[in-house]
């Protein structure tokens, strides 16, 4: 956001110094639309220069201080006045003074702590940028550089299955196991649904990712739900004893990492809702929450390990004597 | 541990038991309403339905059962299960007020498509309760379905499974 207008008589660029190798991530904006930034994680230097550049050269510019500020912030849309930065720091580039000429300043942020991923949501926002102001008397003119981070987690030590038995008694009881309770963005849930009694008629099966994103505390706690995804894992009705399995790719829906109770003001967590219809539309459901979380990209440096276990579909035992499946016939 | 490839294999299950897979289901439940007939005379006339009930459900006293039931017995039905349990009760069919006053051109509420149409009215009605869970639990359903007669100045309560 920079504050172009009549009478500005400079004008402030901010540019990094790795912009040329960064990497740029994607994130939508409030209104919807979709824009690229640069990508940091935490505790990553942040560095660069600050051009100011005299609108109209040879007319002075006078000004109370050049400073340039990392900032990370939490913005409550319900609240907009307050902004809750959780992160603050501030590096003077210029004494106040006079410009007679377009100046550039460098600047570094060493090992900035960024410890909370950039989010963008229905009722709350937060956000880190680079803000350099040239402070004045009755304006000051001032640019913003908005990144974006991303926060990184190993593979957890623990993961445990989630496995439980629910149901209606004497209606239908079902056993559910989903294969993991913590999934990366781009893992695949394995699970099952195995039907111990069924005694309503039952006409399909869906599984919903659900995401709720919890601003407020207290009494003042507002959830706002958002049906992510919907995918039909059965169509028909089940008997006693049959076992419907689930594969759902988490790679293809647009999510984040839990989030929770980010510097006490908001939570994002994700559930998995099972939904069986009957015949009556009626509608039995069980949610149960995961937690996601954000893997950093790493290349593998065995490739024969990754292929083996893409050649193996169904029961069949890991064999790690098995070749690859590298040829394809083709009949035609 | 890391793998760049998720194992997507299936989960180990068990094999289902054959006289599960090709036996009767343990969810058969249907109810027809049919042979409509005009009992009465003159003003005092009224319309009855044969209601018959096959299940295999074990909260059906009855696995067979036929009774006949006339509109105000299903109206009662609605407004006991309305007060009685947390079910949401689908509407019945119309009253059709407008069709019991004279001079008609037709036979009113005793006209065949429209005793037809509230046959059907009411055979959806009783398939959408019948199959609720919650509803299965109130003594009023049962006694509707199975016993003989509606005995209004019955005590509500919920039927409970040994």
């Amino acid at each position: 956001m920079s504050f172009f207008g009549f009478g500005q008589s400079a004008e402030i660029d901010i540019i990094l110094n790795d912009a040329e190798t960064r990497k740029k991530a994607e994130h939508k904006s409030e209104d919807g639309r979709k824009d690229k930034y640069f990508l940091f994680y935490d505790g990553e230097t942040v560095s660069g220069k600050v051009n100011v550049t005299l609108k109209y050269p040879g007319k002075r510019l006078e000004h109370n201080g050049i400073k340039i500020e990392f900032i990370g912030q939490i913005e409550l849309y319900y609240d907009r006045g307050n902004h809750h930065e959780f992160v603050s720091l501030v590096k003077d580039l210029a004494r106040p003074g006079e410009l007679t000429q377009s100046q550039t300043y460098d600047f570094e942020f060493t090992h900035v702590e960024k410890p909370y991923e950039s989010y963008t949501g229905q009722n709350v926002k937060l956000r880190y940028f680079l803000r350099a102001t040239v402070s004045r008397r009755l304006n000051d003119i001032s640019k913003e550089l908005d990144i974006v981070v991303h926060t990184l987690s190993t593979y957890p030590e623990l993961n445990s299955s989630i496995k439980m038995e629910v149901g209606i008694e004497d209606c239908l009881h079902i056993e559910f196991e989903y294969n993991k309770s913590k999934y990366h963005l781009k893992d695949v849930i394995v699970g099952k649904i195995y039907f111990l009694l069924v005694r309503i008629k039952i006409r399909h099966m869906e599984i919903d990712i659900i995401k709720r994103e919890t601003t407020g505390t207290g009494p003042n706690v507002y959830h706002e739900n958002d049906t992510i995804a919907k995918y039909e894992i059965m169509d028909g009705a089940p008997v006693r004893g049959e076992s419907i399995p689930i594969r759902l790719f988490l790679a293809g829906y647009e999510m984040t990492p839990t989030m929770r109770d980010i510097n006490k003001k908001f939570s994002v967590r994700y559930y998995l809702n099972l939904v069986l219809i009957d015949e009556e539309e009626r509608r039995y459901f069980k949610q149960q929450e995961i937690t996601l979380w954000r893997k950093g990209d790493v290349m593998r440096k065995s490739m024969s390990h990754q292929a083996a276990i893409a050649s193996q579909r169904f029961e069949a035992p890991y064999n790690p004597e098995k070749p690859p499946n590298q040829n394809s016939e083709d009949d035609s | 541990m890391a793998e760049a490839i998720a194992d997507t294999r299936r989960l180990f299950t068990k094999p289902q038991n054959l006289n599960d897979a090709y036996g009767p289901p343990s969810n058969f439940l249907e109810i027809d309403v049919s042979n409509p007939e005009t009992i009465g005379v003159g003003r005092g006339r009224y319309t009855t339905y044969e209601v018959r009930l096959k299940t295999n459900l074990p909260i059906f006293k009855l696995k067979e059962s036929c009774v006949r039931r006339r509109y105000s017995d299903f109206e009662w039905l609605r407004a006991e299960l309305e007060r009685e349990s947390k079910v949401v009760v689908p509407p019945l069919p119309g009253k059709a007020l407008f069709r019991q006053l004279p001079f008609r051109g037709d036979d009113g509420i005793f006209d065949d498509s429209f005793i037809e149409e509230r046959r059907q009215g009411l055979e959806q009605f009783l398939n959408k309760v019948a199959g609720h869970p919650l509803a299965q639990n109130e003594r009023c359903l049962h006694m509707f379905l199975q016993d003989e007669s509606v005995d209004k100045s019955y005590t509500p309560s919920k039927i409970r499974q040994a």
